[in-house]
Formats: C-alpha cells, structure tokens, sequence
C-alpha cells in the first residue's frame, strides 16, 4: 500500500518559509481553498495556514543551534484524527495513505483537531470547517500539470531541498532511503500515531587537522632562505688533524 | 485547552437533565418493591419533561459548538468509531426514551394495553425506564468517553472521565429531584437527598481522585519528542506567526494563572462542601428554597468545574506554540 | 468539496513568464492567471538563477500586486498641509509631467546639480544613472553607498571582483566554506539552494557571525564574533596561515603583486610605489607589466613573468642604483607579525586556538584537496597548462564586514587571504560572474572638477566611477567636494556608489550647497534607509526663513504609500513588477552565473492598476521633454516610443551595438553581447524564459584574471577594452598614492589640511586594524553593547509590511539579547526596555536568545512602521510593537579632530557604518505605556487607495472574495 509523505531535512532546512507561502499561495485558489486572512491589515494579524516554521533555540551560548522546524499535517498511519470524527469528513484514503477533510461533510465541531496531538489542524472561522495540509492533492494527480511538477507546492518551492516528498511505504523511494541513510524519525512516538512524515536530523561535519599535516615538505618558506652553507674560509678540523 | 462555553453548557444540562431522570426512575422502582410511597404519574411526567427540557436545551446550546449545524445529521453516521457520533445518537435516544417514559405516566399506560397483566401498576414505565437508564449510562459513558479516549490529553485519559460524568451529573440531578420533590412529593425530599448527598460524596472522591492524580501527571511528551532533537535545554524562539492562529486560540485557556487555580476553588467549594450543607439543612426543613440554592449553587459550581475540566487539560500541541518573536 | 483527480475550479487559465522582484535576487517565475487574477506563483524549473525553487517572498507576490497599500494615481501635496502629513489631492500625468518639465528646465538651464536623483535598492542604475548624465547633474547614486560599498570597493580594488552580486563561492567543489557576517543576501535562493547541495556533499560550513540566524543556522561551526572586529581576526587568520607555510606561492607569484619589489626609499615621491623599469607612453586602463621581481636563482632583478624566473616573496633587497626594494608580500608578512591569534582574541573575543584552528583548517585543505579538473587553458603570459587547479576553500561575506567604518580594510584583508589560499576564480573558491573580473581600478571614471558641470550639457564623466589615483577625485580647486554627497572628495575618496545617506542632511544644510529638486526613486528615505531617521523627518520638512523649504522640491516614486511618500510634494505611482517591461542588465547589478554572462527581462503579466506608470517611461518621457541627447533628436523630437521600443534599439553609441540587454541581438537575433538593435529581442527574451544565459567554452571559465582566452573574447565582445592580465593588488599602489598626495609627496590633487591625517593614516596600502570611527569616539563604560540588525528571510527591508501574508511571519519585531544582560539589569524576557545610543533612545520589548554574542544586541531590520503608513491600521504590531533601529544611529560622526560634519562612514570609501552603533539597555519603569517609543503622527490613507480595509478577507483567484468589513 502506497503512503505518500514529507520528510523533511533539518539538516539543511535555513528556515525561510517558502514552504509557508507557497503552500498558501497555492492552496488558498485551489481545492482547499479559500485560506482566509483575518485582520489582514490591523493589529495582530491571523489566517489559516497549512504549514509553519517555527524556530528553536538548542543549547547554551556559545555552543547553541537555532533550529528551524516546518510542521503541516503529517498524514499518520493511524491518525487519530479520523476516527474522532462524527462524521466522516476526516478521512484517510486507502489508496496513498493522505488524510483529508471532505469540507461538504465538516460541520466544523473541531473534534478532530483535539485528537491531533500535532496541532495541524486549522479551523476555518468563515467557512466554518476543519482544513490541513492536503499534501497537494490537487497537484500531484493533476495530468495537467507537467510530470515532474506533480510535487506538494511547498516541496517545489523549498530552495534548499530539505523537503522531500514520496512512498515512505517503497523501501527504495528517495524518501525511504533517506529515512534509512539519514536517520529518520517521527514526532512524539509516544503517542503511537505513527506519523508518515518523517524528519531528518541535524548532520555535523568536522575536519580534524593532524598535528602531522602542519610539518609540511610543501612548505615554501623553504624556499625563501638560502640553504645554510658554511663559510669556505673559517677553520675546520682539517686544519688540525689527520687520521 | 479552551473551555467551549456550547460544551460546558451542554455536558452539564445534559448530566443534571439524566441525573433527575435516574432518580424519577429510582423512586418509581423502589415505590414499586414498596420502600417508598407511590408518587403519581403526573409526578413521574412532570419530572421527565423537567429532564427532557434540561436535556434538549444541552442539545440546542451543543449546536451552537458546531460551525455547519445543518450537516449534524451527518454525525450519526461514525458510531462504529466516534464517541462523538454515539453520544450524538444515544442523546436524541436518552431524550426520547425518557419522553415516552413520561408520556406512558401521564396517560397511566401499564402493559395491560397490550394485554398483559402484571398487576404492577406501572409496570410499562418500568420496563421503559429501564431501558431509558440503560440508555442515559450509555450516554454518561458516551459523554466521558469523548474526552477520555483522547489518549495524549493526559488529563482525560482516564477511566475517572466518564465516571466523574456520570457521578457529577447523576449528583446535580439528584438534587434537582431533591427540589422536585420539596414541592411535589415532600415525602422523597429524604430518600432523594440522601441519594443526592452519597452521590456527591462519591463524585467527590472520585473528582478529588482525578484532581490528585492530574497534580501528579507527568507530560509524556516534551520540547524533545516534539521536534525529536535530545538535548536537555531548548527553547522555542518563534512559533511561525506573531498574531496568533487557531493553534494559539483553540487550546489555551487564555486566563491568568490566578483566575485558573482559583477556579479550581470555586467549583470545589461550589459543587461540594455548599450544596452538601445546603442539602443537609434543606432535606431536615424540606425547604424548598434552601434546596433550590443547593441544587444553583451545584450548578453554578459545575460550570466551573467544567471550565476548569477543559482549562486543565493539556495539548500537547501547545509545546509547539510557546514564544512569539 | 471531493478531490477528485480531475475536478477543476472553473476559468480561464494562463501562464506567463517573467521575473520576480520581491527581493533583489530576480529569479525567473511562472505567473498562472485565472481569469485574469493571478493564481499561483512558482519558480521557473528552467531559470539558470533558482531553477525552479520560489522564497516567502516570491510565494506572496499576489498580496503585493493587490494590496490595500498601493497607490492608484498621481498626487500633489494638499496646498497648506505639511511634509510628512500625507494629505494629498489627486492630479493628472499631464499635470504632474508639466509640473516637472517646468522646475527641471528651468535647473539644467541654470545649474543641473541642484536637481538630485537619488535610488534605493532598485534594478534600473543602467537607466536612472544614463538619465542624471545626460540631464548633467553628478548629483547621482541608489543604494550602494549605505548598503555594501564597502565589498563591492575592497575586493575590486584588490581581485578585480567581489561578492555582493559580483561573484560568490564555489559551493559545488568547495569543501570548506567560511561565511562571514551574512544574515540573507542577494542571492538569496541560488545561496540556499548552493548550501544545501554542499552539506549534503559533507562538506564543512563555518559561520563567523556575533549572531545565529539567516544561513547560519545549518552551519556545521558558529564562531561568534564581536561586531566590526574582524579585520583582527583575518589578519590574524594571514598571520598564521604565512607562518605555517600554508600559502599558494606559486598563485601568489604568477597571479598577484606579491613579488613585485616596492620602493622603500622613504625619500623618495616613489615610496611605497612599485620599482617600474619603464614607464610606458600611455598607460591604460589596465596594471603595465613593467614591474620587478628579485629571482632567488640569478640574484638579480627582473621583469615580472620573466620565462624561468622564481621570484623571493620574502627578503630585502638592494637595486643597482642603491634603491632599497622590498617584495611587497615582505611587507604583508611585516604588517601581520604583530597581528598574532593571542592578539586577535582581545579583541575578538574568539579564543586564539580557535583561530589558530580555523587557519590550519582554511590552509590544510587548501594544500591537501586541491583540485584539479582536466580543462586546458592558456594564460595571458602564454603559457599553456594541462589543467585547471584549484582549492575547496569558499568563502562569503557581506555587510557583516561591509557595514562598519572599518570595512574596506577588513574586506581587503578577507581578499588577501583568500588570494593567500589561492582560491580566486578557482574551482572550488571564489568566482567571478561577467562581466567581472574588471580591471583594478575598474574604468569607468566620475567628472573631475566643478567645470565638468554645464548648464544644458550632458556630463563629463560617469556620475559614479572608480578613481584610480587622487587626480580622478570630483573636487574642486580647494579639494573640496562637487557632489551634493561630496562623494569622490577628499572625505571619501573611493566613494565608488556615492554617500545617499547623507544627501538630505548635507542638502538641508545646504553643505556643500543647497539643491532645489530631490527626486527619490524606490528608495524610504524618511524611514529605514536613512540614519537618524527622527531628524531626517525634521529636515525634510524644515522651511527657511521665508517660509521656503530647505529642501524646495520634493518627487517620489513609490508603488506604495509609504513613509516616504508622505513627505513627497509629487508622488508618481510606479507599477508593480508583474505589471511592467524592466531589464536586469549587466549594466546594472549583473545576475551571471559562474559560467557566463546572465540577464533578464520583466514582462507585464497583468496591466498596470489604476493610472500606475512605470518610472521607466516616466524618465523616457521627461527625458525627451527636455531634449535630453539621450532621448530626443537635435530638433527635439522624441526617440523613442515607450521603454521597451528604447531597451531594443538604444546603443551606448551610436552603432556601438551594445545596449541594456545582451541577449539576441543582430537583426535576426542572431548575435549575443554586442550587435545591432533587433526589433524581436523583446519577443525572443520571452520565448526564452525572460532569461538569456551564454555559457562560456569551460576553458573560459575559470583564472578569468589570467586567462588568455576569456580576455580576448571579453574584449572581442566589448566586457572590456584590454585583454591585459588583472592582478591581484595583495599591496595597493591605488592606496599609496593617496597617502603620498596626504604626505605633500606628489604632485597632484592635494588633500586639504585637515583631512591630510585622515588620508594617510586610512590609506594604508596594507589592510591593518582599527577600531571603527564611531566605537573610537563613544563612551564604551557607558555604552557596552553593539547593536545590529538582520535581514529577516521572509522580508525584503520595509516593503512587505502591506503583504497581508508576509506581515503574519513579522508583525512587529524584539530586541534580541543575551539572557545575562536581562539578568544583569534586572528585566525578564518580553519585557518593555530601552535601548539608547549616544544618539537618541527607543523603547521596545526584549527576547533572551543563547544565539548572540553577549556583547551585542541586535533586532529584524525595518519591521517597526510609522503609524498609518503603507495602509496599515493605526493600531498594527508595526508601529506599537514594532521598532526601527535607524533612530539609534547617527549619519555623521560627532566633531572631532577631522572635522565637523563628517559621514558616519569608511573613510576610504563612504560606506555607511550602520553596525557601529554602541548601546546600553535598561528596564523601561512598570507604570510606562506598553508602546514603541518613538511614536510619529500617524498618516491617514492617501487618495485612490483603498481606505476601507477588509476586517477579513479570502483571496481565491478568479473571484476574489473579501470578507465583512468594519
Ligand atoms: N538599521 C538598518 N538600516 C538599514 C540597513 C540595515 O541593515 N540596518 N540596510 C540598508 C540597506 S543595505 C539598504 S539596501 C536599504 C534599503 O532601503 P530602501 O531602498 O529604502 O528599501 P525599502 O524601504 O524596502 O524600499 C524602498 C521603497 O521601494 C518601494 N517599492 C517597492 N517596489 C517598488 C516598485 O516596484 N516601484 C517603486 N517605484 N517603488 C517600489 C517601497 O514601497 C519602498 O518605499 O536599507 C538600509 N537601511
Ligand atoms: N529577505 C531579504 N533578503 C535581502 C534583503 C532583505 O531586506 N530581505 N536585503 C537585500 C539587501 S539590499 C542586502 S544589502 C543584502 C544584505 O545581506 P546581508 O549582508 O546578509 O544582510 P544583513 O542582514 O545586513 O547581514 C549582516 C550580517 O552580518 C552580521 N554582522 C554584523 N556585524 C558583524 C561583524 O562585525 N562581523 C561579522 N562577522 N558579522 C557581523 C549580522 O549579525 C548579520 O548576520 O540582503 C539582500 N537580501
Ligand atoms: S522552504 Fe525549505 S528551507 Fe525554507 S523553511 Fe521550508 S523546509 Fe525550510
Ligand atoms: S498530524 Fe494530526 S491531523 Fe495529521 S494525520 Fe496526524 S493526527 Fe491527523
Ligand atoms: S471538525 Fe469536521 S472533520 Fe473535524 S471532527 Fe468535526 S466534522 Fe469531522
Ligand atoms: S503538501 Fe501542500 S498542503 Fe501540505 S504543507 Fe505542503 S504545500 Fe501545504
Ligand atoms: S529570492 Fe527574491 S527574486 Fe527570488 S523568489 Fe525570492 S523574492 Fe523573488
Ligand atoms: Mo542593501
């Protein structure tokens, strides 16, 4: 069986929130849409989005990481988003594992946001129904759109790549690999949702300088000092002994 | 999380509407094996259009949570998963159930009109109303269950959920019925209260117990199983959005911390020591006055304690909204 | 609603290419339109510059092109209200054309340099420059003086190139990569994107930065620095990486001025010049091969390049006339001595093993992972080579190091060291982009003296240019300065991008003169892009005596309203960039790639809002109302149709066959850089994806200082006039003559006496280390801490706070601090504080973070707004929580021995010291207002925007729904 996914890398993810806009920019024209924005241009501004970016602080100066962490939907295995819901708007499809909200069904008692231990629901106060990350399923079946650009918005937009999108379920998808390779894991295991979005961690990479590789035969200071040559005139043994 | 006002309204409607109905039913069946004084039906009527208008308004105020109320046919259609969709069934069931219990009291049916004789006078609402009880457990379960099936909401997940639901509720109907009676029927006013005091004095154990162990729940979840990284300091630097989001509204409570613990007093003084005083004194004097504040002040008291059920609870999706910047 | 697979929303669907200008990058998009509404925005997959990714900013394009923000209509200030109330009554094109024929004549009639023109971070110098020659004032720059001058002068001063938006790291073969001082540069994606790419290759990613945001945040090391410091630190990195023998002697010998023999006669007019054998008739744009090395085989002088010859780097030498000569990396190797790890960690505070670690880390993979990739090439010398070699060490910076008084120097010292690695134009270090690398000093030259200024007459001279010597400076008889920003005068003598943020202070002070007309283009100037910001508003609305303002006339161009604009007597309502024709030419700042010569168009994808004009046809227009040569024929009559008829057929000269666009020209389309005007070029740029991109042979792409095959085809292709070799200035010649003129040596332009101590000590022809101006003349008991700012990724400066998207991730902003400063002062994180310079002061809240320097505080820059502007509520996060910087930071020093009024900038090239503000924080009292201080009047919306704001809306396109309103 076929479960799409995100797996995002933090490893390279600089937190620019591309993924945040485009994923509104996309979603709020189309299937999904509208994503409404209230207050758009007063004091404190709010609107749906699907996804956010969010920011951490990881250790004590000077040793700290600021870590940026995108979360949407992470479309769980067992999501218990789905069978909260009363009506059956929540929904996991059988045929690539996606989690959705049929908005015809919704009547928006946001049941199923509470049983999301992730907080990636999002209630719609003007249309008054539950939406998510529909991980684009508007796009990435669309025989309109060109093959290679069947991919989640945020997934094309992501300029550094740190989105990955596939079949977590084919062991030899980029995104299984990647999860194999990089170390890929889930979000709050403990709650057993078994989430399909995965995330990679943070990779460092040292050099280590051998005190060896610092006596160097290249060095070209060599090359600006004469060899020392012992002066031809002065005394040596020779002028005092024979064997 | 963020106490819906439709759902404190709702659960607690609902659960003094099915607390009166099951102490109606209690008095009938002990009337019928001649421990009590037989009411008459008008009573037994009477009280259930009591508890079936306490139970449609929950209804009404729970359409208010709902932002498509036209679609809520639609939530019976999950019962095999959602607790949600069996309350929305057993309670339309629990209201009919108790309607018609009601309804065979004022018109004085017993079964001889299907032609059986018992010679138990009302024999039919018995039967009837036992299954209206079997229905309004299941509701108090449904109701419970609700919350307490959602396993990451520690301080829901628990089996005092739905027994605090039923407890709590079964104990504000007690002593409406307690009221009731101080008009109708003077002669339960002790049976009724005394029920409705060893009720509450279970309830209060078991609230207690729930509050004791929430005091001592450990979060299973943390800042490092939230985003997976293990270190031992972390904290957020932005959550994504500065005006807030539904993320920000829908799970905190939003009052101040002293307003929160102080609530916890509120509805403990209100729904406990006050109504059993009040109760106490009411049954010995059959006042109705006195019991009426009891059962009011219960009430006010359970809209806290409601409150305060949402307020305290946890989401573990709030670790990832902790700072804007 | 189902998703289903084929169920569409209804309309007419279209998609256009073009280029997208939320920020500087210009990546190509695709514009997908329904029913004529803009749908979605995406990345171009076939875009040499993103391929295909999009940013924050990109993605919200939509709530620019329709925002509440945008002004619809021309407007003149209400007759009696003030600059700065924003009140504005609507007028005609054909009135706001007359009103500026009129005034701008009547200027080039009498004296053009009292009209200025000034830009901000726009993409049209090519054009706006062309406009203030020909109209023939020199009072001409855009944003380059306050942005990164400093980059862009120290490494084209001293590799013939820069990064900025002139070259940039090799990030595909690097293996270790050193970022200095970068939150999120111009190349915004293609840097992301390149990151990515290279830690997932294992490469390791160094960030030397007193904070950690922007890129940094995945660097494998932060090494946090105290601001305006790292001059100390590179030249303590040089230090040891000489003393180790970790340097590329032989890059250093064929490919730099390191061996060439300086005079050290202290006697002599020739100090500290190189030793010449002789002096050619003319010299040209370009370094003449007559220097001299010392060869360590004959013991003898010779020739430069001498076939067989190996030059001492090191020594001290006599000449046969008794002349003492030094190597000049001798003197590079005397200047650094001192300049020890131990040294630099007082002053860095980065630990001196770290240091030392950091240079044996730069100089062991240098050595160790060369690469060397089996491409043949010949350099200028002649000389044929098997392959081209190279080391995996990147580097980049930018304002970190740019934008502090001691900049230039402490660029010249990252250039030096990066020559030292031999990383330059080298696979796996830095690269150029065409049509750099540019001859040191590059060409082009400004006006020389006030007599270069004539009523009715195009300019002498570029307005801005690269002075090579003090001859070239733009002053007058006395030395003192001809530009309204005394650019090119003795106070800023390499003031290559001019000094636009002193230009209202020095006009309103009337210092060197005063102006009549200011028009500001693109550029908020009564905001974020001028320092002391408070007073700035004061000047721009200041009056004489007789009730006549200081600053007379004042025009705007904006898309938006925004706090500029309400201080405008004019405002024109530009377009946005998906309703315009714009050209992103190698004239201007260029976007090529590493492989060759890039440049790009706009073309309008939806049509202009309201009576919105692009600027473009605003100059072509005034231009050829004013007969300017440029625009109209002899008899007045105009040339060229609108800006897209003048983009095909202009030529730099006539029949020079180069123009704004490099792409597709010839008749048929058929030749690239240089042909004849091709009426389809504009059909053909779209055809191609808004782009066109030449890939050089690869034996062109690489030693393009040194590579005689990439020269002679630069010139073949008119990039440049010689095919001579570009050496790297390890010692600057450029430098010395400046401090021999301050030294009363030469013969020439003489610096005036109070600037003579000024000259000599800064032009150094050695990077050394000093204290930034404005640190060394603050009380640093009083004011302990540094504050900077960052460029956060998902804003571009102060346009985005009317993208309703954008203002979501970024309402207002936080002073960001260590959490030992809260506890030392006794605030908590959130709290209200005050953060006060010498200066002025402002109260804002503050955020603990573990990611800053403790000695620094720093904040997102040009969050914080002005109270109604850009059509926000008067109550929006921006002006009550949000914050802006500038009001702590002065444009000119305090008085001190140079002078009175001296810019708060390098004083070698008039770079804007923004980061070298000192501060102190302190709890603002419990009982104050819960608000930014300062607080400005607020604006009210300005004819033709919308004035009633949805209180919600939903954007879906094809029917664009807003919500209730209030
Ligand atoms: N404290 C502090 N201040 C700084 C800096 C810093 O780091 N710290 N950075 C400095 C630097 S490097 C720079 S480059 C400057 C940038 O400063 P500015 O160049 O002033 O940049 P903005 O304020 O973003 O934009 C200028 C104007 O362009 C308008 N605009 C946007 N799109 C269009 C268009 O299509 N047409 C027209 N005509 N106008 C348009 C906007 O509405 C805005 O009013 O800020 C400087 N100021
Ligand atoms: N999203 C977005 N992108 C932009 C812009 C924008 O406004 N928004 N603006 C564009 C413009 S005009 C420009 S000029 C570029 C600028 O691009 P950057 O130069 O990356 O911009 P800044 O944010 O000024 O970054 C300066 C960095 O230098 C650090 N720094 C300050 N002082 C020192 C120091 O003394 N030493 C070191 N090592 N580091 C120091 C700061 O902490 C900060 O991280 O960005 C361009 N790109
Ligand atoms: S677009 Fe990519 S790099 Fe940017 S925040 Fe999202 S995941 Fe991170
Ligand atoms: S992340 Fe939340 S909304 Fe998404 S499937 Fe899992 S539980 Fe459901
Ligand atoms: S809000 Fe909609 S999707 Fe969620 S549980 Fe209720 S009906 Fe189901
Ligand atoms: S997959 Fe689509 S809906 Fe989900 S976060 Fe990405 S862009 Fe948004
Ligand atoms: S980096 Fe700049 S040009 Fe590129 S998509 Fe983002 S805003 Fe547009
Ligand atoms: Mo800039």
């Amino acid at each position: 069986m076929t479960q799409l996914a995100l797996v995002i890398d933090l490893n390279v993810c600089v937190g620019c929130h591309a993924c945040v806009t485009s994923c509104k920019e996309w979603n709020t024209s189309g299937m999904a849409g509208y994503m409404a924005d209230d207050n758009p241009y007063d004091a404190d501004p709010t609107g749906t989005f699907f996804n956010r970016v969010q920011t951490f602080e990881v250790g004590e100066y000077p040793c700290s990481e600021t870590v940026h962490f995108p979360k949407s939907c992470l479309h769980c295995e067992d999501p218990p988003c789905v069978p909260v819901c009363p009506t059956g708007a929540s929904y996991k499809r059988e045929e690539d594992g996606i989690v959705l909200v049929d908005y015809d069904k919704c009547i928006g008692c946001k049941y199923c946001s509470w049983a999301c231990p992730y907080g990636a629901r999002e209630f719609d106060e003007h249309q008054k129904v539950m939406k998510k990350c529909t991980l684009c399923v508007d796009r990435i079946y669309d025989e309109n759109i060109p093959e290679a650009e069947r991919k989640p918005a945020c997934v094309r937009a992501c300029p550094t790549s740190a989105r990955l999108y596939g079949d977590v379920h084919d062991p030899n998808s980029e995104v299984s690999i990647a999860i194999r390779e990089a170390g890929g894991y889930q979000l709050m295991p403990e709650w057993g949702t078994n989430p399909a979005n995965h995330y990679l961690p943070r990779r460092k990479t040292k050099i280590r300088i051998h005190e060896d590789e610092l006596v160097r035969s290249d060095n070209p200071l060599k090359k600006e000092t004469d060899r020392p040559v012992g002066p031809i005139d002065e005394p040596t043994l020779d002028d005092v002994t024979s064997w | 999380m963020h106490p819906a006002f439709s759902v404190i309204f709702l659960t607690t409607l609902i659960g003094a509407g099915q607390g009166l109905f099951l102490a109606l039913y209690t008095s009938e069946s002990y009337a019928a094996v001649k421990l009590l004084p037989v009411q008459s039906g008008a009573f037994y009527a009477w009280g259930s259009a009591i508890s079936v208008v306490l139970l449609a308004l929950g209804l009404i105020t729970s359409f208010f949570h709902l932002g498509h109320p036209e679609r809520a046919w639609r939530t019976a259609t999950k019962w095999r998963t959602s607790w949600l969709s069996r309350e929305v069934i057993v309670l339309p069931a629990v209201l009919g159930a108790i309607a018609v219990y009601g309804a065979i009291h004022a018109l004085g049916w017993n079964l001889t009109i299907v032609g059986i004789d018992t010679g138990v006078s009302n024999d039919l609402t018995l039967i009837v109303g036992a299954g209206g009880v079997l229905l309004t457990f299941t509701l108090f379960l449904c109701t419970g269950m609700i919350y307490a099936c959602i396993k990451f909401l520690q301080e829901w997940s628990t089996w005092l959920t739905p027994v605090n639901y039923l407890l709590l509720g079964t104990a504000s109907g007690f002593a409406l019925a307690t009221v009731y009676a101080s008009l109708f029927a003077p002669e339960l006013v002790y049976f009724l209260g005394g029920w409705a005091i060893i009720i509450l004095l279970a309830a209060f154990v078991t609230r207690s117990a729930s509050l004791i162990r929430n005091a001592r729940l450990k979060p299973k979840s943390s800042l490092q199983t939230a985003i997976g990284v293990r270190h031992q300091t972390m904290t957020q630097r932005s959550q994504g959005q500065m005006g807030g989001s539904y993320n920000t509204r829908e799970y905190f409570h939003g009052a101040p911390m002293w307003v929160f613990r102080s609530i916890k007093w509120v509805f403990l003084v209100l729904v406990f020591p006050l109504p059993l005083i009040l109760l106490s004194v009411g049954i010995n004097e059959a006042s109705f006055t006195v019991l009426s504040a009891a059962f009011v002040i219960q009430y006010l008291g359970l809209l806290a304690e409601r409150w305060f059920f949402f307020a305290q609870a946890n989401h573990p999706q709030n670790i990832y909204y902790q700072t804007i910047s | 609603m189902k998703y289903s697979q084929t169920e569409h929303p209804k309309g007419r669907t279209e998609v256009k290419n073009t280029t997208c200008y939320m920020c500087a990058c210009r990546c190509g998009i695709r514009v997908i339109l329904r029913d004529g509404e803009v749908r979605y925005i995406e990345g171009n997959p076939d875009h040499p510059l993103n391929k295909g990714v999009i940013c924050a900013k990109g993605s919200s394009g939509i709530m620019k092109q329709y925002s509440p923000a945008r002004l619809t209509q021309p407007l003149r200030r209400k007759p009696g209200a003030d600059r700065g109330d924003g009140e504005f009554e609507p007028i005609s094109w054909d009135e706001a054309f007359s009103m500026m024929e009129q005034r701008l004549r009547q200027i080039r009639e009498t004296d053009p340099k009292k009209f200025a023109l000034f830009t901000g971070r726009d993409q049209m110098q090519a054009l706006t420059g062309l406009f203030a020659k020909q109209f023939g004032t020199p009072n001409y720059a855009a944003h380059g003086g306050f942005c990164s001058v400093n980059m862009a002068a120290g490494m084209i001063y001293t590799i013939g190139g820069s990064f900025w938006e002139f070259g940039g790291p090799d990030l595909d073969r690097s293996k270790l990569f050193v970022m200095i001082g970068t939150a999120e540069d111009h190349h915004s994606n293609p840097l992301k994107m390149a990151l990515s790419k290279f830690k997932r290759n294992g490469g390791k990613f160094i960030s030397i930065n007193p904070v950690r945001t922007g890129y940094s945040a995945i660097a494998d090391e932060w090494v946090p620095i105290k601001p305006g410091t790292d001059g100390a630190l590179l030249l303590a990195l040089i230090n040891e990486i000489i003393k180790q023998g970790l340097y590329d002697r032989e890059f250093l010998i064929q490919y730099s001025n390191s061996a060439q023999l300086v005079n050290m006669d202290e006697a002599s007019s020739e100090f500290g010049m190189f030793v010449r054998t002789e002096v050619p008739e003319e010299e040209g744009c370009f370094d003449p091969q007559n220097k001299l090395w010392w060869d360590r085989k004959s013991g003898q002088p010779v020739v430069t390049h001498t076939e067989g010859a190996d030059p001492r780097l090191i020594g001290e030498f006599r000449l046969d006339d008794g002349t003492p000569v030094k190597p000049s990396f001798q003197l590079l190797m005397e200047r650094v001595k001192e300049y020890t790890p131990e040294w630099a960690e007082g002053i860095t505070g980065i630990p001196a093993e770290t240091i030392r670690r950091l240079a044996y880390e730069m100089g062991v993979t240098a050595r160790d992972q060369k690469i060397e990739l089996p491409i043949a090439w010949t350099d200028v010398w002649g000389k044929d080579h098997e392959s081209i070699t190279g080391s995996p060490v990147a580097f980049h910076a930018m304002r970190g190091l740019a934008a502090h008084s001691n900049g230039f120097h402490s660029i010249r010292a990252l250039s030096i060291l990066m020559s030292l690695l031999g990383t330059i134009d080298r696979p796996g270090g830095f690269r150029h982009k065409a049509p750099f690398p540019r001859p040191i000093p590059p060409c082009a030259k400004s006006p020389k003296g006030p007599d270069d200024v004539q009523p009715n007459t195009p300019l002498n001279g570029m307005p801005l240019g690269w002075p090579a010597d003090p001859d070239d400076l733009f002053v007058d008889d006395q030395g003192e300065p001809v530009r309204i920003d005394k650019a090119f005068s003795w106070e800023y003598p390499l003031s290559v991008h001019g000094l636009m943020h002193n230009v209202i202070t020095n006009a309103h002070r009337g210092d060197p003169y005063p102006i009549d007309t200011l028009l500001i283009f693109m550029a908020n100037m009564a905001w974020n892009s001028s320092m002391n910001t408070v007073e700035v508003r004061e000047m721009l609305n200041d009056k004489n005596e007789d009730g006549e303002y200081k600053i007379p006339f004042l025009i705007v161009c904006d898309a938006f309203q925004s706090e500029m604009t309400a201080f405008a007597d004019l405002v024109l309502p530009d377009t946005t960039y998906l309703e315009r024709h714009d050209v992103m030419s190698m004239l201007d700042r260029p976007i090529s790639e590493y492989d060759g010569p890039v440049d790009s168009v706009r073309i309008p994808v939806v049509p202009p809002t309201g009576e919105c004009k692009p600027f473009q046809e605003v100059l072509i227009e005034i231009g050829s109302r004013l007969g300017l040569p440029a625009f109209a024929t002899p008899e007045g009559k105009r040339k060229y149709r609108d800006y897209p008829d003048f983009i095909v057929n202009y030529e730099t000269e006539p029949g020079s066959g180069i123009g704004f666009l490099a792409g597709w020209r010839g008749k048929g389309g058929e030749k690239f850089m240089k042909g004849e005007p091709n009426p389809n070029q504009w059909k053909m740029y779209e055809q191609n994806n808004c782009v066109f991109h030449y890939e050089l042979p690869k034996s062109y792409q690489y030693m393009r200082n040194w590579n005689q095959g990439y020269l002679e085809w630069a010139q073949k292709h008119r990039l440049t006039r010689y095919a001579e070799p570009i050496l790297i200035h390890i010692y600057s010649e450029v430098l010395q003559q400046f401090r021999l003129a301050a030294q009363g040596k030469t013969q020439g332009k003489q610096p005036p006496e109070r600037l003579r101590k000024r000259i000599e000590t800064y032009f150094d022809p050695l990077p050394f280390y000093f204290e930034p101006l404005e640190v060394q003349l603050s009380d640093k008991q009083k004011y302990p801490l540094s504050a900077i700012t960052q460029r956060p990724m998902a804003m571009y400066h102060s346009w985005d706070s009317q993208n309703a998207w954008l203002r979501q991730i970024h309402a207002h902003n936080y002073l960001y601090m260590s959490p030992d400063l809260g506890e030392k002062e006794g605030f908590g994180d959130g709290d209200w504080v005050w953060v006060e310079s010498q200066w002025g002061k402002v109260r804002c809240m503050c955020r603990f973070s573990e990611a800053v320097e403790p000695g620094t505080v720093w904040t997102w820059n040009a969050i914080g707004k002005s109270a109604g502007a850009w059509n926000l509520d008067q109550c929006a996060n921006e002006s009550k929580k949000g914050f802006l910087l500038n009001h702590l930071i002065s444009e000119e020093l305090p008085a001190h021995s140079d002078g009175e009024h001296l810019s708060n900038s390098d004083p070698v090239t008039g770079q804007a010291g923004w980061y070298d503000v000192r501060v102190r924080v302190y709890k603002a009292d419990a009982d104050e207002d819960k608000v930014v201080y300062p607080q400005f009047k607020a604006v009210a919306p300005v004819p033709g925007e919308v004035s009633r704001r949805p209180n919600w809306m939903t954007y879906f396109a094809g029917k664009f729904a807003k919500g209730g309103s209030r």
